[in-house]
């Protein structure tokens, strides 16, 4: 009590060795990552050794100056077959990962995910739409298809903010329930369509499901910005995302400005999400059980936890696309599948070793 | 130092009013006690003074500013509340909630120097709650989240402290230190105190000032001997005949059952 406030040493190593822990962690998972890629990538139908995949990826970095060994049909596999595939997956992971988490410390909810307040459902009804209608279009690498599922994503979810909004405010069951209700009835809509499509029936659940096949670096080019922006801005209020794990009441009482938090939350995690989904489908399980299984490894300090759940759920998306293409190969399974099949019993694991709180 | 102010304020929800007109004042120093019974508006009114719920009309004023010019983060550098025993997120540690006392002083872009660890460590042992600090706070009984929440408030480092009910949860020993606590606080720092309390008995002893509020209006206001008296027990609780005078300091003192008819019980829940 009599010394300086400086000199008094915070409580316990625990706090400060948990918050070490998880810094390398961050490094740990950031390497891991780099390894997953180069090993995807070298994972295929034609063998590649993953030294010359190494290479490969490695020439392409700047200031490096790596001989050409390998035959340049090998170097297109890799970076324009490959890599492209390998990226997306990644990216989509992250971009599923963090708005899931975001989604739960917003609503305060274990149950949350990405698809909560009708973004799915929006961008499946626009998918499905982009598969009956009889044309085709392709401008800059946005199919008819990603577009209108982006469109429907986004119109969706502000007919459900619009619908939850009480006069400045938004309460958080309103909006959960309005969310709810719009997607069981998209969801309906979706479902005629789909008995009505025909011959393009197997197409349209295909996509629902969610597959990487199509990958271009074309489409990285346009989810990457969203991505990139819109976790960086979410990881950005991390430590006001904490503080409204307390009540909105005490979060207000803390200096948290909570109505604007709750949209700039909102309008990021869905606008990642919805870029992701157009271009690879509504793909599931991810964006629910990577924040749950980081939370339980790591603890909740979003601090952590958002930046934790990019890098993990990139790998295991990489990973279960890897699964999905090699498996049954030249057979592909849709990924929504794989998802579920890996990630269950590793959470459920998880969930039983660990049997303290874990929301 | 801050004064807290409401002029001729109106507050309900939904257009239903909870109270009205109601003038009060909170001087740096001065430490002023909230009664009255069940659901007579002292919570309101401390969300009202911490911008949670705004006035129907009338003025609300901190540091002689209307509070809602006062931007959110900068009001919470003036006025920290302790509200009354609220859910804690289960997997965040005590010693997580008390830092979180230190957001209104963080920028966007910041995190927590060592400066806030001892700032929130040094508040947890003065409320007696430094050996909880790494405990999950879903593990802890009501009367330790209370001092928990203490601690927070003193690490939010706020000129004016608003208290709903803190002593509810504590046995008699911790509700003496805490109060004991908040007094000091209150008296060397100059702060402005304003606490709800539903223990008569210890708002006499601790508050300079009691506010007995009752029917959407304060009933009552002055010091404790003003306002704790036979009449305005027997108007607000309808418990007949129960002040007397205690035998050390001399302060009214509310004692139930000793004599005289005691009715408590009999006014209808409203």
């Amino acid at each position: 009590m009599s010394s300086s406030p400086l000199s008094i040493k915070p409580p316990g190593g625990t706090y400060l060795s948990g918050r070490r822990t998880r810094i390398y962690s961050l490094l740990g998972l950031s390497a891991v990552l780099i390894v997953v890629i180069a090993l995807a990538t070298s994972i295929g139908s034609v063998h590649i050794p993953l030294l010359t995949t190494f290479r490969i990826l490695v020439a392409k970095l700047p200031l490096l100056d790596i001989s050409q060994t390998w035959q340049s049909a090998i170097g297109t596999i890799i970076l324009e077959i490959r890599l492209p595939r390998v990226i997306l997956a990644g990216l989509v992971g992250a971009a599923l990962a963090t708005a899931g988490a975001t989604y739960q410390g917003l609503f305060r909810n274990p149950l949350a995910d990405p698809y909560l307040i009708g973004v799915a459902q929006g961008a499946s009804l626009g998918a499905v739409t982009g598969f009956l209608l009889p044309v085709t279009w392709n401008i800059a690498g946005f199919g008819l298809i990603p577009l209108l599922a982006f469109a429907g994503a986004l119109l969706s979810t502000a007919t459900v903010y619009l619908l939850a909004r009480v006069g400045k405010t938004l309460p958080v069951t309103t909006l959960i329930l309005s969310g709810v209700a719009l997607s069981a009835l998209l969801g309906s809509i979706v479902s005629y369509l789909i008995i009505s499509s025909g011959d393009k029936m197997h197409g349209i659940i295909f996509w629902l499901m969610g597959s990487f096949s199509l990958s271009q670096w074309s489409e990285i080019k346009i989810v990457l910005p969203y991505v990139a922006v819109g976790t960086a801005v979410i990881i950005i209020f991390a430590r006001l995302l904490n503080v409204m794990q307390l009540d909105e009441e005490q979060a207000q009482q803390l200096g948290v400005n909570v109505e604007r938090q709750k949209i700039i939350l909102l309008v990021a995690a869905t606008l990642i999400t919805a870029a992701s989904v157009s271009f690879v489908g509504t793909i599931g399980f991810v964006g629910i059980i990577i924040p749950h299984a980081v939370r339980l490894i790591w603890g909740a300090d979003h601090r952590f936890l958002l930046p934790l759940a990019v890098l993990t759920g990139a790998i295991f998306m990489i990973l279960t696309d890897l699964v999905a293409r090699t498996v049954l190969a030249p057979t592909e399974i849709p990924i929504g599948v794989i998802t579920a099949i890996c990630g269950a019993p590793f959470f459920l694991y998880l969930l039983r070793r660990r049997k303290k709180a874990i929301f | 130092m801050i004064e807290l102010e409401m002029q001729k304020v109106t507050l309900g929800y939904d257009h239903h009013p909870v109270l009205e007109d109601i003038t009060l004042k909170v001087s740096p120093g001065e430490m002023v006690g909230l009664i009255g019974p069940n659901g007579s508006g002292k919570s309101t009114i401390i969300k009202a003074l911490s911008r949670v719920i705004s006035p129907e009309s009338g003025r609300i004023l901190v540091d002689r500013r209307k509070i809602t010019d006062i931007p959110r983060r900068e009001l919470a550098c003036m006025v920290g509340v302790v509200p009354q025993l609220p859910l804690l997120p289960s997997t965040f540690t005590a010693f997580e909630i008390v830092l979180m006392g230190r957001n209104p002083h963080l920028g966007l872009f910041q995190s927590e120097s060592k400066r806030d660890w001892a700032i929130a460590w040094q508040a947890m042992e003065k409320t007696g709650t430094d050996e909880l600090a790494n405990r999950r706070v879903n593990e802890l009984s009501g009367g330790e989240i209370q001092c928990l929440l203490i601690a927070r408030v003193l690490v939010q480092e706020t000129q004016a402290i608003l208290l709903d009910e803190p002593t509810a949860n504590l046995d008699i020993g911790r509700q003496v230190e805490t109060l004991d606590l908040i007094k000091k606080l209150c008296t060397q720092k100059n702060l402005s105190v304003l606490a709800a309390i539903h223990d008569l008995n210890l708002a006499v002893q601790y508050c300079d000032r009691l506010l007995l509020i009752n029917e959407r209006r304060i009933h009552a206001e002055g010091t404790p001997r003003e306002v704790i008296t036979d009449k305005n027990i027997k108007e607000v609780y309808g418990a007949e005949n129960c002040v007397y005078t205690h035998p050390v300091n001399g302060l009214p003192t509310v004692l139930l059952g000793a004599h005289r008819n005691n009715t408590i019980g009999t006014q209808s829940w409203r």
